[in-house]
C-alpha cells in the first residue's frame, strides 16, 4: 500500500485543505494522474496520485484540513504497476509532483516537440535571460538539473568559476587595459552621482508627445502685445462681487479665452488639423486650457466644449471645475480628448512669454504672459498701462505668418476694446 | 474573450507547459460580463438568481480556481499567468504573494497607493477590494489569476458577495486615475517580469 500524503505547497505552509477527492475508493488510478484537491490562500492546486493502483482508503474527508505530510489516502498498487512505483513514501516526502522527474520545457513557444530540444538541451527562460545578460556560452556550461538541463545554480557556479575571466574581459574594452597579465582588482562600485526612477506613465506621455509634436508641426511663435488696462479696470470693479456671486474668482484667462473662441471663428483654419494631405475644419470650437499638476508631476490639457458657446462667466466656471478636477485626477476620458486648440496660462508662473509646443493634432496654441503694469508710449505721451504679451505659436505647415498674426490682433482687438459690461 | 473559450486556451497552454513543449505564458483578457464560482465557493454568496443574471446578460461559471465567487466584466483587466513554477519557487503562497507585488507594483506606477489585507489574499485601497486573485495549479503549473478592476462598473458586483468577503470593491478609475486597461496590462507585464524574473519577450503574446 502507498500512502498518499497531503504534499507541502510552499516553505510556510503548514496545513492544507482537502477541497475534493477526484477518485473513489475502489476506482483505478495511474501514476500521475490528478487524485485530489487541495486548497490553499486562494489557491486550489491538483496532485497527482504517486503510484498506479487502485484508491484503497479514503482518510480524510472533503473539505477537512490537516497538516502537510499527513496520510490522507492508500492506493494498493496494481500487480504491474508495482516494480514502477516506489515504495511507501516517507511521511515527510515533499510534494508528490516534486518526486517525479520533471519534463524539460522548451525555449519559446515552438509546438513540435522534437525543435523544442536545442544544442545546450531545453532551457529555461530565466536561465536564457542571465546567459544573455552575462553573454554566457551555454555550451560551456555543465547543466545538473532533469535530463542534464542547465538551471540557474548551473549558471551561478559555471560563472564563479569564470569569475576572473569575465573581469578581465570587462577590463579589457577600458581606456587603458593593464598590460600585466594580473588579475585586476574586481571594480568597487562608485558612490551614486545620481538616482534613478521610471518615469511615470504620464511623464513619458507627455515626453513622446512632446517629441512627437516637435517632429510633425513646423513650429513657429508671434508674439503680440496686448493693453489689458480696461479689462483690469473692469475685472477690479467687479471681482468682489463675482466672487461673492459665484463662488470662484474672476481671471484674464477667461476673456482671453472668450477673445481667442471669437477670432477661432473669424480665422476657422486656426481651428483646424492636418491629415494626410487634407485640412480638417472643425466646426465646434473646443478649447484645452492646459493645467499644471502640482509638484511638477505632469500636465494635462482639459477641454472646454464649445468654448464660443459660453460667455465669461461659463468660461471661468469652465477653467475652474477642470482645472480643479484635473489637478484631482478626476477627470473623465472625453474631458480631455477633441480639443480643437490650445492656451496655456503660463503668466500664472510670471513668464512674460514663451513658445509652447502645440498639442497634437490641433494647428496652435496660445500662450498667454503675465498682465503687469508697464510704462507704454499712448499718443505721445508714457503711460501706465496693464500689459500682457500674447504668444501664438503655430503650425507653418497651415498657417502662414500673416495669418497667424492676423488671428492674434483679433484677439488683441478683442481684449483692448472689450465692451460687455454683463458678462 | 469569453471565460470559457479563456479556460479552454488555458488549459491547452497549461498542458503543452506540463509536458514543456511551451515557454510560460501570460495571458491578458477582457471578459463580458460573467460571474463565476471558485471551488470553494458558497452559493449563497451569488446574490442573483439563474434567470436575472441571464436577463441581465450575465453570464455564471463554474470553475476549478481558488477562491468564492467574483465577477468579470469589462473594464476589468483578467491576468491568466500560465507559470511552471518549478522555474522559479515551488511556493503557492510564495505565488500568490507575487501576483499581488506584481499589481501593487503596477498600481504604484498609476500613483495609487494600495496594500494587503492580512489574510484576505488579493489586493486592496482605502480598505477596498481592487484586485480578486484565484488560482489553479497543476503539477506547479499555474492557470487562471486575478482581476484587476480598472474601469470596470462596479454596480456588477452587487449580484454577489465578492469572495464571500462583505467589503467593498472600487476601481482605479474611482481611485481617480484615467488609465487605460492597454496601459495596465503593460505596466502590469513588466511588473510580473521583475517579480517572477521572467523574459518578457518570451511571455507576451497575442492571441488574437
Amino acid at each position: 500500500m502507498i500512502d498518499v500524503v497531503m504534499p507541502q505547497m510552499g516553505e510556510s505552509i503548514v496545513e492544507g485543505t482537502l477541497t475534493k477527492w477526484l477518485k473513489k475508493p475502489g476506482e483505478r488510478i495511474e501514476r500521475d494522474e490528478p487524485l485530489f484537491e487541495i486548497s490553499t490562500d486562494k489557491v486550489d492546486s491538483e496532485i497527482p496520485a504517486p503510484a498506479a493502483g487502485v484508491l484503497a482508503e479514503v482518510l480524510v474527508e472533503e473539505g477537512k484540513t490537516v497538516a502537510i505530510a499527513t496520510v490522507v489516502g492508500r492506493i494498493r498498487e496494481s500487480d504491474g504497476a508495482a516494480a514502477a512505483a516506489p515504495a511507501a513514501r516517507p511521511a515527510a516526502a515533499p510534494a508528490p509532483v516534486a518526486a517525479k522527474p520533471v519534463p524539460p520545457p522548451a525555449p519559446p513557444p515552438a509546438p513540435p516537440p522534437v525543435a523544442a530540444v536545442e544544442a545546450a538541451g531545453p532551457l529555461s527562460p530565466l536561465v536564457r535571460k542571465m546567459a544573455r545578460e552575462y553573454s554566457i556560452d551555454l555550451g560551456q556550461v555543465k547543466g545538473t538539473g532533469a535530463g542534464g538541463r542547465i538551471t540557474k545554480a548551473d549558471v551561478e557556479s559555471y560563472m564563479a568559476a569564470q569569475g576572473a575571466r569575465t573581469v578581465a574581459a570587462v577590463s579589457a574594452a577600458a581606456p587603458a587595459p593593464a598590460a600585466g597579465a594580473e588579475v585586476p582588482p574586481v571594480p568597487r562600485p562608485a558612490p551614486a552621482k545620481a538616482r534613478v526612477e521610471p518615469m511615470s506613465v504620464m511623464r513619458t506621455r507627455i515626453a513622446e508627445h512632446m517629441v512627437f509634436s516637435k517632429r510633425t508641426s513646423a513650429h513657429v511663435t508671434t508674439v503680440h502685445r496686448v493693453d489689458m488696462t480696461r479689462i483690469a479696470k473692469l475685472r477690479d470693479r467687479i471681482k468682489g462681487q463675482f466672487q461673492e456671486r459665484y463662488g470662484f474668482s474672476l481671471t484674464f484667462l477667461s476673456f482671453v479665452t472668450r477673445a481667442a473662441a471669437e477670432a477661432l471663428h473669424a480665422f476657422p483654419i486656426v481651428n483646424a488639423s492636418i491629415e494626410g494631405t487634407s485640412i480638417i475644419y472643425h466646426n465646434e470650437v473646443n478649447i484645452g486650457i492646459a493645467v499644471a499638476l502640482e509638484g511638477g508631476s505632469g500636465l494635462i490639457v482639459p477641454v472646454i466644449r464649445n468654448a464660443d458657446e459660453k460667455n465669461v462667466v461659463g468660461l471661468q466656471r469652465a477653467i475652474v471645475d477642470l482645472a480643479g478636477r484635473a489637478r484631482s485626477k478626476q477627470l473623465k476620458p472625453d474631458e480631455v480628448q477633441g480639443g480643437t486648440f490650445s492656451i496655456t496660462n503660463f503668466g500664472t508662473y510670471g513668464s512674460l512669454f514663451a513658445t509652447p509646443v502645440i498639442n497634437q493634432p490641433q494647428a496652435a496654441i496660445l500662450g498667454v504672459g503675465a498682465v503687469e503694469k508697464q510704462p507704454v508710449v499712448v499718443d505721445d505721451a508714457i503711460a501706465i498701462r496693464s500689459v500682457c504679451y500674447l504668444a501664438l505659436t503655430f503650425d507653418h505647415r497651415l498657417i502662414d505668418g500673416a495669418l497667424g498674426d492676423q488671428f492674434c490682433q483679433n484677439v488683441k482687438a478683442s481684449l483692448e476694446n472689450w465692451s460687455e459690461q454683463v458678462l | 474573450m469569453g471565460f470559457e473559450e479563456a479556460c479552454v486556451l488555458q488549459q491547452q497552454l497549461a498542458g503543452q507547459r506540463k509536458q514543456g513543449l511551451v515557454a510560460d505564458h501570460l495571458l491578458f483578457v477582457e471578459h463580458p460580463h460573467v460571474i463565476t464560482m471558485g471551488r470553494n465557493g458558497r452559493m449563497e454568496n451569488l446574490l442573483a438568481s439563474a434567470e436575472l443574471l441571464e436577463r441581465a446578460g450575465i453570464g455564471f461559471h463554474h470553475t476549478d480556481r481558488g477562491g468564492d465567487v467574483t465577477y468579470h466584466g469589462p473594464g476589468q483587466v483578467v491576468a491568466y499567468p500560465i507559470f511552471d513554477l518549478r522555474e522559479w519557487k515551488r511556493d503557492v503562497v510564495a505565488y500568490v504573494r507575487g501576483l499581488e507585488q506584481a499589481v501593487l507594483d503596477a498600481l504604484a506606477d498609476f500613483r495609487i497607493t494600495a496594500g494587503r489585507l492580512e489574510g484576505c489574499t488579493g489586493v486592496w485601497a482605502e480598505g477596498k477590494k481592487i484586485c480578486a486573485i484565484g488560482v489553479h495549479m497543476s503539477r506547479w503549473v499555474s492557470s487562471h489569476g486575478l482581476a484587476l478592476n480598472v474601469d470596470t462598473d462596479l454596480d456588477y458586483f452587487r449580484y454577489i458577495v465578492p469572495c464571500g468577503l462583505t467589503r467593498p470593491v472600487t476601481s482605479m478609475r474611482e481611485l481617480g486615475s484615467l488609465a487605460t486597461c492597454e496601459e495596465v496590462k503593460a505596466r502590469l507585464a513588466e511588473h510580473f517580469a521583475g517579480v517572477f524574473d521572467l523574459d518578457m519577450p518570451a511571455v507576451l503574446e497575442t492571441f488574437a
